[in-house]
């Protein structure tokens, strides 16, 4: 029954377009496009990107630049295949004007080049490092980073501020795990750092106290985990009386978790491009609206979505709310430069990949919860960190064994 | 020389949550001839019912005997009404199971969300206790202690009692138990449910370690199989073993061969069901 309707109303939505009227074209919603994950060990993220761009619409009443929004929700299941069915779905039936979404960069992978094809917009939180760097796609905005852009001013931060001197990373076995690590040890090494182990658990691992034995004779550890796995990483590296200490990346601090993490996690330095204790307006705003329709502070899944609605918003501005020509509407997202946001101020680079700030956090206990405070802002920080473009370009993406231990 | 000693005690500690997820399993697997593929499910429903029951105010361990109770009920259900159904058709039970997997993630997801809930480990087992002048996590040990007990009532079980003398008879050779007056389609509800329970009482069990988050139940059953299939299926000493070894592997493998980590581990059970399908303990071959 559902189906018939969607048939039919795509069919008169095409036989609409097809007549020369701009004017009702205007007035058409503007549908928005969300691949996201309801289900299985991804789910996490994916219900807080969902949550992240209702409440943006929510807060919007539906309504960006003078036209009306329509969200239309695919459920990816997590792996490419599905991604690829859902992505068909929503350029070829639904017909929508861009993409929010996918979380995953091999989600993301398997759709890239189908969606340039279709000059579709993708607004995506997944950070594999080449989609804005060696093999870009022109239809591509990243507001939220690369894998390494956090872990390279916590890498510097980590060498200049804090002074150490050598540490162990430990990172899931998969691309983003390689990226954030590389990313780490190349500044870290740059500033006079000494990185003596990287350690790969595969990504699903029920016990890292193995892992765990190993992490010694160094100043700090630095862990890369996603997902529920930084939980378990805390916990187990507490339990096993390990007391070095440990810095991450953003999603191995990720403020969602601060419901889920115990006092194991107090004292953990993290990178992120969003942190909650951002005092500007529109955090503010953002975070009152999360707690009150979720119950909880959101991180930075959540953050990306509503971040991401925010430059279609503007982009929508630029070009009068219009959506028909895809050139204007991606160029428009690219220009798109905003003061406020839930990360606070940022701008596109010509890659489409965000310049804006990092935050150095530390993990603390403040009238008996868990929160994070920042300790540093990086300001401008660009996927490139300072090193030149064309130099970084030229060098090979970061990877398991890039760049190589020193002995 | 230090961390040889970590990892043979964690090894241990491991092959006791192991032992805890599997001995159902393998008596399952001997009994009913079937992987059962919600075992993992099993595991954590019993750790999300544990932490429903811990959010009401029990305490830790009546918590996770309630779990316990609740996934063997849970089990009961599942074998009386949907398995029995389809006696003697193992490859649609298998089937059936494997559909009931999913079903039970998405309810799970539905019902407790998608967000990683960490288990406080009970007051009285936080910290560390020295052992050889080395620290170990107290809860770690805590769970050897448990496993031993649970493994020597399960031996009693088996092997003392009427109900266990059944149910062995039943692995051996089902026509001819039937033969002599066991009812064993009424063995089936009993250990399916027991097997139920004890996988969803280590799921509360193992929260502590583990915590509970969407994909426990597809990270644990590989390893319940791994664990059956090296000890081989419907005896209570091949989980054990298999437990161990599994335990072993997994630590020191990770250690030595971290590019290999999988290898090592699988490559055992490969080599164990072509040169010894029944496992090293088993009563019955795949």
């Amino acid at each position: 029954m559902r189906a018939k309707l969607r048939r039919r109303s795509f069919l008169a939505g095409t036989a609409a377009a097809a007549l020369p009227m701009p004017a009702i074209a205007q007035n058409k919603p503007v549908r928005i496009g969300l691949l996201t994950v309801k289900t299985g060990p991804l789910a996490q993220g994916g219900i807080q990107m969902e949550q992240g761009t209702n409440l943006f619409l929510k807060d919007r009443n539906n309504m960006l630049a003078g036209r009306k929004v329509e969200l239309m929700v695919g459920d990816t299941g997590g792996n490419p295949a599905g991604t690829k069915t859902k992505a068909q779905e929503l350029i070829e039936r639904d017909n929508v004007d861009m993409i929010f979404g996918p979380l995953a960069a091999f989600e993301l992978l398997a759709i890239s080049d189908y969606v340039a094809a279709h000059k579709t917009p993708i607004l995506s939180l997944a950070a594999a490092e080449d989609m804005s760097q060696r093999k870009p796609n022109p239809y591509f905005v990243r507001a939220s980073g690369t894998s390494a852009q956090n872990m390279q001013p916590l890498a510097d931060f980590a060498a200049k501020e804090l002074k150490y001197k050598s540490v162990i990373t430990i990172s899931e076995d998969f691309a983003f795990g390689y990226e954030q690590m590389g990313g780490f040890q190349r500044v870290f090494e740059d500033a006079g750092g000494h990185v003596v182990k990287k350690l790969w658990p595969p990504i699903v691992t029920p016990d890292y106290t193995p892992y765990i034995a190993q992490l010694s004779g160094v100043d700090a550890v630095v862990q890369g985990f996603a997902g529920s796995n930084p939980l378990k990483f805390m916990k187990q590296y507490k339990d096993a009386g390990a007391t070095l200490p440990v810095l991450g990346g953003g999603t191995a601090g990720d403020d969602a978790l601060l419901k889920s993490f115990g006092d194991e996690a107090i004292g953990l330095v993290t990178a992120s491009a969003y942190s909650s204790d951002l005092d500007t307006p529109v955090n503010k705003q953002f975070i009152a609206g999360m707690v009150r329709d979720t119950g909880a502070i959101p991180g930075l899944y959540a953050a990306g979505m509503y971040i991401n609605g925010m430059v279609a918003e503007a982009a929508l501005k630029t070009t009068g709310g219009n959506t028909d020509d895809k050139e204007a509407l991606i160029k428009a997202m690219r220009a798109v430069s905003l003061e406020d946001s839930p990360r606070g101020p940022f701008h596109f680079d010509h890659f489409g990949n965000v310049v804006g700030s990092v935050y150095i956090r530390r993990l603390v206990k403040q009238d008996g919860k868990l929160a994070q405070r920042t300790i540093k802002t990086y300001q401008n920080v660009s996927q490139f960190w300072t090193f030149d473009e064309k130099w970084f370009l030229a060098q090979p993406v970061y990877s398991r064994d890039y760049p190589p231990l020193k002995s | 020389m230090n961390l040889w000693l970590i990892l043979s005690v964690n090894s241990v500690t491991l092959g006791g949550l192991l032992f805890l997820l599997s001995a159902g399993f393998s008596l399952i697997f001997g009994l009913m001839r079937i992987p059962n593929l919600t075992h993992g499910s099993m595991f954590m429903l019993g750790a999300y019912f544990g932490v429903t029951c811990i959010a009401w105010g029990f305490g830790f361990w009546t918590a996770a005997v309630a779990a316990g109770l609740g996934v063997a009920l849970f089990g009961a259900i599942i074998e009386r009404f949907v398995l029995r159904r389809l006696a003697g058709a193992e490859l649609a039970q298998v089937l059936v199971t494997l559909g009931l997997s999913f079903m039970v993630a998405d309810v799970c997801l539905m019902q407790w969300g998608g967000d990683p809930i960490s288990v406080e480990t009970p007051p009285a087992l936080r910290g560390a206790t020295a052992v050889f002048g080395l620290a170990f996590p107290t809860y770690r040990l805590a769970i050897i202690l448990i496993a031993a007990v649970i493994a020597a009532a399960l031996w009693l079980l088996m092997d003392r009692t009427r109900l266990g003398a059944m149910i062995r008879a039943a692995v051996d050779d089902p026509a001819m138990a039937r033969v002599v007056g066991i009812r064993v389609s009424h063995l089936f509800t009993i250990v399916f449910a027991l097997g139920a329970g004890l996988a969803g009482f280590a799921g509360v069990i193992g929260g502590p370690i583990l915590s509970v988050y969407p994909g426990l139940d597809q990270d644990m059953l590989p390893l319940a199989l791994v664990v059956v299939i090296l000890g081989g299926s419907g005896s209570l000493l091949g989980s054990l073993a298999g437990s161990f070894v599994v335990g072993f592997l997994y630590n020191f493998g990770q250690v030595m061969f971290p590019e290999l980590a999988y290898v090592v581990l699988f490559l055992p059970m490969l080599i164990v069901l072509v040169v010894r399908p029944q496992g090293l303990f088993g009563r019955v071959t795949l």
